[in-house]
């Protein structure tokens, strides 16, 4: 699968899930899991870091 | 069987680690995304496979605290609860509850104004360190060293003029050894501490791990051990990061230091001590919620 973003191969591992954040190691875009089915995984814009975020 | 559900927004190593811990000691686990969540007045925890117990992991702050609201209102217990979620979630909350409850904290002033501000460093002196209430990771943790930085800060607060920008804690400077910054991260589980690392700091004012500090292994002391139970027990309980200073009020390098802690965690980040912990941090925490599942 290619990177949304510059068409970089993305690396998702066999065993990630939903929920999962992907990053592309070209252009440092995350993209989060929304589905996976079998081989065929669904990638969405991964949320930005929030003002509340953290512990 | 325990039916545990783990709720997130955001699936990080923790996650993955107490839905394999629960796995193994055999819950029933699910995991639920809070991004998904559509709810109503009616709906039930059934409606939501929420299971016996759940156990709160989001990583916003916000949409935490608002999904265990309205999880505890279908009658299942969340961990933490949404009492302590709220208490840790502000740091001025944090810190009352903390003096409330006996426990050793920096001297700390609030205040609701710029000029209240201003006034509180006239009487006080420099320096003082500012911190936002909400928030994490040490962002927007700066120690005020003289006027300038002081009327930079303000002015920036009242440019961006967010509710909470109006909110001031301004907290003394604990004194490190030799000029050495680290703090110590104590996990609690129901008030017991399991596992303790120092955070060196990567250079600068903040140790955070999430800046860059330098995690290392930490023997639990008992004036630590004590210390992070009293605070558990002062904001509630549950599942809790305490971080904790050395205060060296000599600012030398023999004399004896005296524990203090600065802040208490919601939604604790383990993954870096759990490599290194002797008790498994992510077990210990679904043991615990498992005691807690509505019967």
């Amino acid at each position: 699968m290619n990177c949304p973003e510059c068409d970089a191969i993305l690396s998702i591992p066999d065993d990630s899930t939903e929920g999962e954040i992907i990053s592309c190691y070209d252009c440092g875009a995350d993209y989060e899991i929304a589905g996976r089915d079998g081989s065929e995984v669904k990638l969405k814009q991964a949320e930005t870091i929030g003002e509340d975020w953290g512990e | 069987m325990t039916s545990l559900c783990i709720v997130f927004d955001r699936l990080r190593t923790e996650e993955k680690m107490l839905q394999r811990e629960a796995d193994i000691i055999g819950c029933q686990t699910t995991m639920l995304d809070a991004k998904t969540v559509k709810i109503n007045t009616e709906t039930s925890g059934d409606d939501l496979r929420l299971g016996d117990v759940v156990l709160e992991r989001c990583i916003s702050y916000f949409r935490g605290l608002h999904v265990t609201a309205a999880i505890e209102s279908m009658q299942v217990p969340v961990i933490n609860t949404f009492d302590v979620a709220s208490a840790c979630g502000d740091k001025m909350i944090m810190t009352l509850r903390l003096k409330r409850g006996g426990v050793s904290t920096p001297e700390t002033n609030f205040a609701f104004s710029t000029e209240a501000a201003t006034d509180t460093f006239d009487e006080c002196g420099y320096p003082l360190v500012i911190k936002p209430v909400i928030g994490s990771w040490g962002r927007g943790v700066i120690p005020i060293r003289n006027r300038d930085t002081l009327d930079a800060i303000l002015e920036v607060r009242t440019v961006t003029d967010g509710p909470f920008d109006r909110i001031y804690y301004l907290q003394e400077i604990i004194e490190n050894r030799g000029g050495d910054v680290r703090d110590i991260r104590v996990i609690t589980v129901g008030g017991e501490p399991i596992a303790a690392m120092y955070r060196r700091s990567a250079g600068g004012f903040r140790a955070n791990v999430a800046l860059g500090g330098d995690p290392e292994p930490c023997d639990i002391t008992p004036e630590m051990a004590e210390l992070a139970s009293a605070a558990s027990d002062a904001v509630g309980g549950g599942i809790l990061g305490v971080d904790m200073m050395e205060d060296y009020r000599d600012g030398g390098t023999t004399g004896d230091s005296q524990l203090v802690v600065h802040e208490v965690n919601n939604t604790v980040e383990f993954k870096g001590l759990a490599k290194v912990a002797a008790r498994n941090i992510p077990k210990a925490m679904v043991e615990f919620a498992k005691r807690y599942a509505r019967k």
